[in-house]
């Protein structure tokens, strides 16, 4: 038997006397399109700083690809193939995408470390970085200050950051966040064009977006797994619509 | 833009990394003083270990956004090395240089690893009080150092065995401004490695490096101990151009001053300390020849009015307008 991508075995997390993860136990399957929805503060992100070790769990394991990396630092974690994308935007606001990509792809190819050679000289990892800004149609703004840049436009950056790492999971928390509904499509285009063995965890409100694009659909609620299912069985059962998509608000 | 729109990715980043014709006027115009200043040339020398102590800040506060208040603490390692150096083995200044920037970079390798885990409040407290450590320990060491009486009876060979180190400071100035030109190269090469880039990328965004793969730490360990091993240079500089040590080498006045003429020239600029020196340098020889008492007064309304009119310093300002009247 094949490990899945990802495994998180009986996650829990407290602050003080608030749950926010209790006993959480999901798999990621390899080339997953997995999508995690349940109402404000549900424990989504925690859950992402969880497994990408932003936050130490206070009890349970993470394996990646069978290894257990519960007690890896969150670059170590990346090294391995485990990416992440922010909710907030979390970019190198004085780089331009071109600069910022190529620091994440050296970074993997452990370039980053050299101090003699100019930056110039590496053209493989800065071709790499280009391409990657090509395909998220990112090339014609990449000389461009990232502050500057259109909010759509950093939002795909956050994505193209997370590639550059070239992970086997990626974990995007609301890709689309704050993007108009009638370009957040354009984000999970881009999602959907993924690589097939690349393995995606989202977290996204829109159902719409959710039923389109997921092949599962993972339902959190107060910190706990409260249901999973295909999105027919979740547009399906009545108790999710009671607990989430009956109460229409969210950020 | 339309400029940049044919270049591809590789000359983009290459072209930022080529020399500009205001700098080789820059460099050109350091051998001024020796036509125009003769009889400042000791003060220029000055001007020059200054411009490389604040360039060897620039690294760790402008590039890698970690800051310090107790940066002299390897100016200070740095000059009393070369001092006792001079003093106990050989008045050689090369060797001297080399042993200075060692040990200055050994201390700043050493304390990396409590500064790189800490950030904002309270590594401004550590590094002060690393400083203030150092100081009362080169102060205690009287027997090594002089403590408050200064180290004394330094011998300092003459250059390459030959150029004396004059009473007017022409052999000074020219060595002071030939260490400082080879130190910025090296660090011009640094800001525009890959290594240079991760530098950039703590400083713009501390969280995020993680997330991409990257192992801050270790690259603030890193460019600590260069930055300690440059202001170590500086020191030494100090130290055998003047012939002796004071005890202000070492301490927190002398971390605040190299701190506010970054700030006025421009941090994240490699000529941002360079031109903060020249100002602040040249400002406090005229200011206290009028006001011996109060021209820390006069450095005080300079700072304030720099920082509130141009955020990131005079360069940054400069460079602003520049790019205003090229959009015209």
């Amino acid at each position: 038997m094949t490990a899945a991508a990802l495994e998180m075995r009986g996650l829990s997390k407290s602050f003080g006397s608030l749950a926010v993860a209790r006993d959480i136990t999901l798999d990621l399957p390899a080339g997953a399109r997995y999508a995690l929805i349940g109402p404000n503060g549900a424990g989504k992100t925690t859950l992402i700083n969880l497994v990408t070790g932003m936050l130490a769990p206070d009890s349970g394991q993470i394996f990646l690809a069978g290894e257990d990396v519960t007690d890896l630092e969150p670059q170590a974690r990346v090294k391995r193939g485990l990416a992440r994308t922010f909710q907030i935007n979390t970019l190198f606001a004085g780089l331009n995408p071109l600069e910022a990509v190529t620091l994440a792809v050296c970074e993997r190819e452990g370039i980053a470390r050299r101090f003699w050679r100019p930056l110039a000289t590496n053209g493989a990892a800065i071709d790499e970085a280009y391409e990657i800004l090509r395909k998220l149609k990112l090339a014609d703004v990449c000389y461009q200050i990232t502050r500057e840049l259109p909010y759509g436009r950093q939002r795909l950056l956050e994505i193209a950051l997370a590639l550059a790492t070239r992970p086997r999971v990626l974990l995007l928390d609301e890709p689309a966040a704050g993007v108009p509904p009638e370009e957040s499509g354009d984000i999970f285009e881009v999602v959907a064009g993924l690589s097939d063995e690349l393995s995606v965890l989202f977290i996204e409100h829109d159902m719409h977006i959710v039923f389109r694009f997921a092949t599962h659909i993972i339902v959190l609620v107060a910190g706990a797994v409260f249901t999973q299912g295909s999105p027919k069985e979740i547009a399906a059962d009545p108790s999710v619509r009671e607990v989430y998509l009956g109460t229409r608000k969210h950020g | 833009m339309s400029s940049t729109a044919s270049v591809t990715p590789q000359q983009y980043l290459e072209r930022q990394g080529r020399w500009h014709p205001l700098e080789i006027a820059f460099w050109l115009a350091t051998l001024l003083p020796y036509v125009l200043f003769p009889d400042y040339l000791s003060l220029a020398s000055q001007i020059a270990a200054a411009a490389l102590f604040a360039l060897s800040l620039d690294l760790i506060l402008g590039y890698a956004g970690v800051v310090s208040l107790g940066h002299a603490a390897f100016f200070g390692v740095g000059a009393y090395t070369a001092g006792i150096f001079s003093k106990y083995v050989w008045g050689d200044v090369f060797s001297g240089l080399v042993v200075a920037a060692a040990l200055a970079a050994l201390t700043g390798w050493a304390s990396s690893f409590i500064v790189a885990r800490f950030r904002h409040l309270t590594l401004i407290m550590i590094t002060l009080g690393l400083g203030l450590l150092l100081a009362e320990a080169a102060n205690r060491a009287h027997w090594l150092t002089g403590g408050s009486d200064g180290l004394q009876g330094m011998a300092i060979a003459p250059i390459f065995g030959v150029f004396n180190f004059d009473l007017y400071g022409k052999t000074a100035y020219a060595y002071s401004l030939a260490v400082l030109f080879v130190m910025f190269l090296a660090a011009r090469r640094l800001v525009h490695s890959p290594f240079g880039l991760a530098l950039r990328g703590i400083r713009e965004n501390f969280v995020r490096m993680p997330a991409i793969g990257a192992e801050s730490r270790a690259h603030i360990r890193t460019v600590y101990t260069i930055a300690a091993g440059m202001a170590g240079i500086a020191g030494a500089l100090i130290a055998q151009t003047t012939q002796t040590v004071a005890l202000e080498s070492i301490g927190f006045q002398r971390s605040a001053d190299v701190l506010v003429m970054l700030v006025l020239g421009g941090a994240g600029r490699l000529y941002g300390g360079l031109i903060g020196s020249i100002i602040f340098m040249i400002a406090r020889d005229q200011l206290s020849g009028m006001a011996p008492q109060y021209w820390y007064f006069w450095i005080g309304v300079l700072l304030i009015t720099v920082v509130m009119v141009l955020p990131n310093g005079i360069l940054g300002g400069l460079s602003v307008l520049w790019s205003r009247w090229r959009k015209r």
